[in-house]
């Protein structure tokens, strides 16, 4: 595949991989944000590649990891309702919640139903007007403008029976809660290509200078990690701290404008809590006042939930890179993918499922 | 309380009060229902031959014995309708056992309003794919359920075959140092149901590769007796089947990336839609293990047949790694390649 194949080539990741071996004096930690990353790293056996000096740690970014607990609840409530014909991204469906998945809102005989696209769900309102169809709207920057261009859509084509239930999280200031812990092992980031495709890097900018860390706008495929990684190296090496762009032939500085301009049309940036870490300033959207008539939140009135955390699992820990999946005495154990006790065991981005899959023997 | 349930025989999947579609999706949910309830109370020597069917001796002739119901949705798609699939799948699931599949039957489950037109269509695909592969449909059964109790058609097929005194194909059979073929491109099956799902819109080319593999068998097993497990890795793809026959034959199984065939098309469709091309359906694509003198000749006439001819050598059966199937990567290093866990295509076959 054109565009894949060169970024997947044995003898350059052969090449970068020995580059980084020659470069490196002494153990440094990176952590990589996106669970896309992550997923590369464990399917293509990347560590494998990285001298011993260089330790590889996994982030938050993974949507349906940080959802909290109470929006999975909320979804399960109202996708358990008659007239309701709920709609989510595939791996939404199988994630904990306190008692049910959406797979089991499902089996139980509610209309569920994974969808590609919020502009699906869109589709499915307008074909379906005696139901009212909610889009669980999850996910990063990445997502966030499929997703008020649905809300935008569902607007102009006046449906009354389309909303969204929102749960959208940013990652800079996911990057600054992390690096204000003062148990933090990170040492350099690499950043989440497609998050800075729609947003640009001016954003890393202040927080590189800040905690004195640098951050590398990485791509996903083997070439890419390596790359980003050798960068980041390079310029802990070298005493530097500053954003460099890897994934250059597809992020621009400014980003994408009219994905950014709609962003800020139909959302407000809010505090938010994330699966795990904790509420973190200013650190989502939430839908702007003149779009509450599609806010599921605010239609539907889902109250007195009692949400209810496996105490086995770590994933907080896991998410903020302070442990590995394998550290946690659930993994594998109690907690498989057939029977995940929380969400980084679910998503084919959750670094306990990458893991769990890719990582048993080698 | 219902006198006849036998209150010491508590059901054996206490984590789940309901079934789910990852339980028919061919991974490792499907494997411990079956496993945990059908084979734990059905329990017999023939049954536990855990193969595509069982194979009966019986009078000094041995018969293969196999069934399988299709569900598929949509029951028209590029390159097929339901009807061949349900010939092809069971003409394929005796032709995995060695065997040379000679009489199915048939039995449809029919939902009420399904238009004629399309059950003729299903019907004379069902006739032409068995004249293809040479079978006769000797024997059925018609149900008509009410509207809305089950999803246009769907088609159960048994079928039987005669093995050849000289032929034994079984998973057990695997051995260390044999070498490991398909027959050609996979995942195409899988790749051509999504793209006709109403809810995909996608447009391609890659139709389903829905076939007989009975003369292929015929003309492999005619060059070599040292073929020691054929399997045919539909539901679940190319990894769930070679999991399988690791675990069974408590072997490893390495397997090189690049080797494997994949169309283009099919693996711009995986990386769109998150998808790895060795879970997704197949069928009329097989796994051949052979022993490894014998595996260039086989590999030469399966090039000669029409369903063979993008045939490739992909592994290898090793003594480490027991019952694990590692894969060399594009880039070079290792990994894991795992039963698939849920569902990643609902209904597919």
């Amino acid at each position: 595949m054109k565009y894949l194949d060169e970024f997947r080539n044995a003898s350059l990741t052969k090449n970068l991989s020995e580059k980084i071996k020659k470069l490196v004096t002494e153990n440094w930690t990176i952590m990589e944000i996106c669970g896309g990353q992550t997923h590369s790293i464990l399917k293509y056996g990347i560590e494998a590649l990285l001298p011993d000096e260089i330790s590889l740690v996994h982030g938050p970014g993974c949507p349906v990891c940080v959802t909290p607990l109470e929006m999975i609840d909320k979804a399960v409530s109202i996708a358990s309702r008659e007239n309701v014909i709920f709609t989510s991204f595939g791996d939404m469906m199988r994630v904990p919640g306190s008692q049910y998945d959406l797979l089991a809102v499902k089996a139980n005989g509610f209309d569920v139903r994974m969808v590609y696209s919020p502009l699906d769900a869109v589709n499915l309102a307008e074909k379906n007007r005696e139901k009212h169809v909610v889009f669980f709207a999850v996910g990063f920057e990445t997502t966030a403008p499929a997703n008020a261009m649905a809300v935008v859509e569902a607007k102009r084509r006046g449906l009354t029976n389309f909303s969204i239930l929102c749960s959208h999280v940013l990652v800079p200031p996911a990057i600054e809660a992390l690096l204000s812990n003062p148990y933090t092992k990170i040492q350099a980031f690499l950043a989440a290509g497609h998050v800075c495709t729609v947003m640009g890097f001016d954003e890393y900018l202040p927080l590189s200078t800040r905690f004195n860390i640098p951050i590398v706008i990485t791509g996903f495929e083997p070439v890419d990690i390596l790359q980003g990684i050798y960068l980041a190296v390079k310029q802990l090496e070298e005493k530097r701290h500053q954003v460099e762009n890897q994934y250059s032939r597809v992020v621009l500085k400014e980003g994408n404008l009219q994905a950014k301009k709609l962003l800020s049309t139909v959302f407000d940036i809010v505090d938010r809590p994330w699966r795990g870490i904790g509420v973190i300033n200013k650190s989502g959207f939430k839908l702007k006042e003149e779009f509450s008539d599609f806010d599921a939140e605010k239609i539907f009135q889902v109250t007195s939930l009692s949400t209810k955390e496996s105490s086995f699992c770590i994933a907080g820990e896991v998410l903020q890179g302070l442990k590995k999946p394998h550290e946690c005495a659930a993994f594998k154990n109690s907690c498989t993918p057939e029977h995940p006790l929380g969400a980084p065991m679910v998503s084919s981005e959750g670094a306990c499922a990458a893991y769990f899959h890719y990582k048993k023997v080698i | 309380m219902n006198d006849t349930f036998n209150l010491s025989c508590p059901i054996p999947i206490a984590n789940y009060e309901k079934v789910l579609l990852a339980h028919g999706g061919g991974g490792t949910l499907s494997h411990q229902l079956i496993q945990k309830m059908f084979f734990s109370q059905f329990d017999n020597p023939l049954l536990n031959q855990e193969h595509d069917g069982a194979i009966i001796e019986f009078n000094g002739m041995r018969l293969a014995f196999s069934t399988d119901s299709y569900v598929v949705q949509p029951i028209f798609f590029p390159g097929g309708t339901i009807g061949e699939l349900a010939v092809n799948g069971t003409v394929n699931d005796l032709s995995m056992c060695g065997a040379k599949p000679l009489y199915l039957s048939c039995g449809f489950i029919i939902e009420e309003g399904f238009p004629m037109q399309d059950l003729w269509k299903v019907v004379l695909a069902m006739k032409n794919a068995a004249a293809k592969a040479n079978v006769q449909i000797v024997t059925g059964d018609t149900k008509v359920v009410d509207k809305g109790k089950g999803d246009k058609i769907f088609i159960n097929t048994s079928g039987v075959g005669v093995i050849q005194n000289d032929v034994h194909i079984s998973p057990a059979n695997c051995k260390v140092g044999d070498v490991i073929i398909v027959n050609g491109n996979i995942a195409d099956h899988g790749i051509a149901i999504m793209s006709a799902r109403e809810n995909l819109s996608f447009e391609t080319s890659i139709k389903s590769d829905c076939a007989p593999l009975n003369t292929l068998v015929e003309n492999m097993l005619a060059v070599s007796k040292n073929i020691h497990v054929l399997r045919d890795p539909t539901r679940g793809g190319v990894a769930s089947a070679l999991n399988e026959i690791a675990q069974k034959a408590d072997v490893g199984i390495f397997i090189e990336e690049e080797k494997i065939p994949i169309r283009e098309e099919v693996k711009g469709a995986c990386e769109l839609l998150g998808f790895d091309p060795l879970y997704i359906a197949n069928e009329g694509k097989l796994l051949a293990i052979v022993e490894e003198a014998d595996s260039e000749k086989v590999l030469s006439e399966m090039k000669k047949h029409p369903l063979g001819k993008d045939a490739s050598i992909i592994g290898k059966v090793t003594n480490e790694h027991l019952k694990t199937v590692i894969m060399k990567t594009a880039i070079g290093s290792k990994r894991i390649v795992d039963m698939l866990s849920g569902e990643q295509l609902p209904r597919i076959c």
